[in-house]
């Protein structure tokens, strides 16, 4: 494989190591190659390490060991080369209320060395690109979270970046700042920008990325194009309900029964949706047989639904579990206080 | 939409580094120009505070009975070198309060990703500011005072003024964006701020001399850096602006306005160069 645009390396990252309550791995041995002019897609469930990742990768955090690489360049020996070649639009947006989105975005051109004129030239074509112009004189202190998004999407694309990072931009969003901000990304990447972004939105990585990882637990578990992941798990998914609210003990029976067919692959009682059952079979006839040996143990038939891989599939298959289960499972676990400290310099 | 390609930065542009360290610490220091601008509170209450000490505090010992005070000074003018100083100091201990605040939201981070050409930006732009509001300050209380009666340095002696406020405002203002990158959060720095504040002032000779402490107090006093502001500029009002005047009887020996001025200049320096591996930590 040809060596990506940016390079992330046998990552490793430990927090709160010497603290008494222990040490917790954000990242373990993370590697990731994202190549030129792709929209790169990061998924996975919260506390999974995207945003270490991506705070590694611009120069806020270090490593405790690995190597990143930006365009040939050593963020590491030499962040300051890399910070000029990536814009960050972090995840919590910092903005300063008693400015005008203009003023910031003006700060953000100084602080980035633009000549006055272009610095202003931009910042125009930006409120354009973006819909900013009813609002971009007015103090940010007013802004909905979608008007501050897209001035913090415009506040990281001011220098024209190579590589434009995201962390979660969408999460929280209304539709139409959610689209504006698709928009723009696709016509980044139509211009031969590189776009890495960080989701734990499926379908916002199925609709805009052109390759993507899954992390878990600090690691990549699962890497490509969309369509190749959905392709190599194979077979088509069913989601059958006998009735339309089934029992545990109906479900077993359903399962054992169905497990024997030819043709199916994996039958998995789903509890997160009433007992439903999810099954994974070779091809299409096989949904006939269903219906007949269904009918034959003289068990009706509410609702059965044919439908390709999809990306929850690629991680159940790559997890064990769906992403909203491991959503679930990491809610409890997240330290609002020492995730404070991290991101405190 | 315009091409990503080519960045309109240019890392490898000939221009000058100063120019880059210029732009930036401009921009920075301007932004908190502006915000002080559209939130003046902090400029309002940093000048009527002083203020209201100076009229109330200034009353309270009026009546006090004529040459009690070193020179035969009304209590007033005593007060007022204790006050300008006062102003002065308790500006720069906000220093570190932006700085604070830009750490717990963010913004900061918005600061460390940009490619700055120094980081020193960020602080030399806290500095300019904090320097130039606390000497804005001083001097409307300077102003305010001299119509009150309380009297005026002169040109020669306004210098002298400024130059020793600068000095403590330095040094205060480095304690201060010292503490603000050491204390978690800005609760904790308004605690500080709060907790240093009157007793360095009462342990001064801000509003009583020497001569009427107790020896505790007055050794307290002769160490505290207001009192090597406030001695100087409490001479230059009295009319005296010689370098080599003695300005304070401290109990370890006799101080002059220079070796006050020098005390506040080495512990300038001091403050910064001891707070320098701190900040390069947090900013590296």
């Amino acid at each position: 494989m040809s060596v990506g645009f940016i390079e992330l390396q046998h990552l490793n990252k430990r927090y709160g190591v010497g603290r008494k309550s222990g040490s917790v791995v954000a990242l373990d041995d993370l590697c990731l190659s994202v190549p030129e002019g792709s929209l790169f897609g990061l998924l996975g469930p919260n506390g999974a390490g995207k945003t270490t990742t991506l705070r590694i990768l611009c120069t806020l955090l270090s490593p405790d060991s690995g190597s990143v690489r930006v365009g040939g360049r050593d963020a590491l020996a030499d962040p300051r080369s890399v910070r000029s070649l990536l814009g960050y639009v972090a995840q919590e947006v910092a903005i300063d209320k008693i400015l005008s989105g203009r003023e910031l975005l003006q700060l953000q051109g100084d602080l980035y060395h633009l000549p006055r004129s272009r610095r202003d030239g931009r910042i125009d074509e930006l409120i354009a690109l973006l819909g900013m112009e009813a609002w971009i004189d007015r103090r940010c202190g007013g802004y909905s979270g979608g008007m501050r998004r897209r001035l913090d999407l415009a506040a990281g694309l001011l220098h024209c970046p190579q590589v434009l990072v995201l962390d979660e931009p969408t999460v929280g969003l209304d539709i139409e700042s959610r689209s504006a901000i698709w928009t723009v990304l696709r016509q980044l990447r139509a211009a031969g920008t590189t776009v890495l972004l960080s989701s734990h939105y499926l379908e916002e990585v199925d609709a805009l990325a052109d390759r993507l990882a899954i992390i878990e637990a600090g690691r990549v578990i699962a890497c490509g194009s969309p369509a190749a992941l959905k392709d190599a798990l194979g077979g088509d998914r069913v989601t059958l309900r006998v009735r339309e609210f089934s029992d545990e003990n109906e479900a077993l029976q359903v399962q054992a029964l169905l497990k024997g067919c030819q043709g199916v692959r994996q039958v998995v009682v789903n509890r997160a949706q009433g007992f439903s059952l999810n099954l994974v079979i070779e091809h299409d006839g096989v949904v006939e047989q269903l219906r007949r040996q269904l009918a034959e143990a003289d068990l009706p038939v509410f609702a059965l639904a044919q439908s390709r891989p999809s990306l929850d599939d690629v991680y159940l298959q790559a997890t064990g579990r769906t992403l909203m289960d491991a959503e679930l499972a990491v809610a409890g676990n997240r330290d609002a206080k020492a995730e404070r400290k991290q991101s405190m310099r | 939409m315009t091409s990503a390609n080519p960045p309109l930065t240019s890392s490898s542009n000939p221009t000058s580094a100063l120019a880059e360290i210029t732009q930036e610490t401009l921009a920075l220091t301007r932004r908190l120009f502006v915000q002080l601008a559209r939130r003046p509170s902090t400029l309002v209450a940093g000048v009527l505070q002083p203020l209201i000490w100076l009229v109330l505090f200034g009353a309270l010992f009026a009546n006090a009975p004529a040459g009690l005070l070193p020179g035969g000074m009304s209590y007033g003018r005593f007060l007022g070198a204790g006050v300008i100083v006062f102003t002065a100091f308790s500006g720069a201990l906000n220093a570190g309060l932006p700085v604070m605040f830009d750490r717990e939201f963010g913004f900061l981070n918005r600061l460390l990703v940009a490619p700055l050409r120094s980081r020193s930006s960020i602080v030399l732009a806290s500095v300019l500011y904090i320097t130039t509001l606390s000497l804005v300050q001083s001097l409307a209380i300077m102003v305010t005072a001299s119509l009150l009666g309380y009297g005026w340095p002169g040109a020669a002696g306004l210098l002298l003024v400024l130059v020793t406020l600068l000095l403590l405002v330095f040094a205060v203002t480095a304690l201060s964006l010292g503490l603000a990158f050491a204390l978690p959060g800005h609760i904790e720095l308004i605690a500080v701020i709060f907790v240093a504040n009157l007793p360095l002032l009462f342990a001064s000779t801000a509003l009583a001399p020497l001569s009427f402490m107790p020896p505790w107090l007055g050794w307290l006093a002769a160490l505290n850096p207001l009192t090597f502001a406030i001695e100087p500029i409490r001479s230059a009002y009295a009319g005296d602006l010689s370098l080599a005047a003695v300005v304070l009887e401290a109990p370890y020996g006799n101080l002059t306005t220079a070796t006050c001025l020098g005390l506040l200049a080495a512990l300038a320096a001091g403050l910064f160069l001891a707070i320098r591996p701190l900040l390069d930590r947090k900013l590296s």
